[in-house]
């Protein structure tokens, strides 16, 4: 069994029309492909990271496994259950940190725990709950309301949202940017000790430092396609360069010359 | 930390009962905004056009129309809030980002729907009772028929509740969301019998009104009151219940789809 899967998935956002002629109007235009046929799989336990550009298609990817949004054609599954006929299967075995510091600024830490967990029908759950806000420096701000945490105190509560439900799989969409050297330090170790408890890990990031040291595999997405998928020390040797930062950049402009000379 | 935890040996139930607690906290948290402005506004209503139109407005022959009054603003804020708490919950929501942690659990479109909904009706259902402890300072009216009363109550928040949960859906912005409460949500409500008996309008208007589904929320719940009303409860209760009933099934259909939630 493959903890996450995807099977010739593609996406193409229709194109909108705003405000109030969206209502009444069904848009015309081509839309926007996201994503183009893509496929792979990541294995139970493996540290897996994604890298591309901005607009290449990771957070498609990612919200296509997570049920934000459907894939035009393909398959997606999670633990083996299909992302739409087995969602709620799905779901609980996938936890999502989101790129963006969302955060509902009517309650405290705790709160925002104890409801997470409940949404995923774990009501009496205090104890995990104190656990992760342990491992996650945010014991002394569990009663603190959100609207008053920093910046990085509300990446930490996103990172403890993800793992509330004890998920096996757990996906970070670029969860340390714009977060200070001793967080991500922090954040680094804390999900290396739970990928070697047998978490599976999906990154996204533009820190490529971080992806050469922590990743098993890697794949490269550049406007919706898979265009490289290897380990790290594979990517490198392959473009013939110093570290993966040198191979990105290689094997992305590589790509773009491929794809003129086509 | 365990080890790397198998979901399936967790026994999870339904995230329904959270997703409706934090809706009540989240109204509850506020209800000073949530509660007792609407409170505050009804009686100011109550106080103004009873006092200016006690001797010269006559309904039903023998209510006062101080009396005849309280029903109808009990109504009218009760649905103005029901129909404001899911509205604002997911217009928030959708704006601040943070929908996504109720996208993400395992709940069904059922769940969330009934959460929603539930949560409006019983903060539709405090301010009206609240409205009502603070009217019995101006006049005690009775309760002729409870249990109409309650039903009208409930099935009036319920249609109004589920109106919030589309406007919420639909609305992108706060400025259509306004859109909603200002272009069919006052004039239906002023509209529909609060101050006045549709018997006393011309008869176009008297029309017009009949097929306002508002007017029927608020001569039922009236009817509950004083055992007399415009048109049968029986005929009231039908029209609201069916209203109740379509728009459920529609945002149902509308929820399953994902429509402006899941893309």
């Amino acid at each position: 069994m493959t903890a996450v899967s995807f099977e010739h998935v593609s996406k193409i956002y229709p194109p909108r029309s705003n405000g109030w002629k969206g209502l009444f109007r069904a848009p015309t235009g081509p839309g926007l492909q996201a994503l183009d046929d893509v496929s792979f799989s990541v294995k139970p336990g493996e540290f897996f990271g994604l890298l591309g550009p901005n607009g290449a298609g990771k957070t498609t990817l990612i919200s296509v496994l997570a049920g934000l949004t459907r894939a035009t054609s393909g398959r997606a599954s999670v633990c083996g259950h299909d992302v739409l006929t087995d969602y709620q299967a799905a779901r609980r075995s996938l936890g999502v940190v989101p790129q963006e510091l969302v955060y509902d600024p009517f309650f405290t830490v705790r709160e925002t725990l104890q409801f997470q967990s409940g949404y995923f029908g774990l009501r009496k759950n205090d104890a995990w709950i104190d656990e992760i806000l342990a491992n996650l420096g945010l014991s002394e701000k569990s009663d603190t309301n959100m609207r008053a945490l920093s910046g990085g105190m509300k990446r930490r509560v996103l990172v403890a949202q993800a793992l509330v439900h004890r998920p096996p799989v757990i996906v970070l969409d670029e969860p340390t940017a714009g977060v200070d050297v001793d967080l991500r330090r922090s954040l680094w170790e804390f999900i290396s000790r739970l990928n070697r408890e047998g978490h599976t890990i999906l990154l996204t990031t533009h820190y490529l430092e971080e992806a050469e040291a922590l990743c098993n595999r890697i794949a490269m997405l550049k406007r919706g396609s898979i265009i490289a998928l290897d380990t790290p020390q594979a990517l490198i040797d392959q473009a013939g360069v110093e570290d993966l930062e040198d191979a990105f950049v290689h094997i992305m402009n590589a790509e773009i010359v491929t794809a003129e000379a086509a | 930390m365990s080890n790397a935890p198998t979901v399936t040996s967790i026994a999870a139930g339904l995230g329904f009962p959270t997703l409706l607690r934090k809706e009540l906290l989240r109204f509850w948290k506020v209800s000073f905004q949530t509660i007792l402005a609407p409170v505050i506004t009804a009686v100011l209503y109550l106080v103004i056009f009873a006092q200016v139109l006690a001797d010269r407005v006559n309904v039903y022959g023998s209510v006062p129309y101080t009396a005849f009054l309280i029903p109808g603003l009990m109504m009218m804020s009760m649905l103005q809030n029901s129909f404001a708490n899911p509205s604002s919950s997911l217009i928030q929501s959708r704006v601040t980002g943070n929908l996504v942690f109720v996208l993400l659990p395992p709940m069904s479109h059922r769940e969330i729907f009934w959460a929603y909904v539930l949560a409006a009706i019983v903060r539709g259902m405090s301010v009206g009772a609240c409205v009502w402890i603070v009217s019995l300072y101006f006049v005690a009216i009775p309760v002729k028929e409870p249990v109409w009363a309650l039903l009208f109550a409930v099935l009036s928040c319920g249609i109004m509740a589920v109106l919030g949960l589309i406007a919420g859906l639909v609305s992108e912005k706060f400025d259509q969301l306004a859109a909603f409460q200002n272009f069919l949500i006052m004039p239906a409500t002023f509209l529909s019998g609060v101050f006045y008996s549709v018997h006393t309008l011309p008869p176009f208007w008297q029309l017009v009104s009949h097929w306002n589904p508002i007017f029927y929320t608020i001569d039922g719940f009236r009817y509950g009151f004083f055992g007399l009303s415009d048109v049968s409860p029986w005929h009231s209760i039908a029209v609201v219940g069916g209203v109740f009933v379509a728009l459920t099934f529609f945002t149902l259909r509308l929820l399953a789809s994902g429509y402006k939630l899941r893309t």
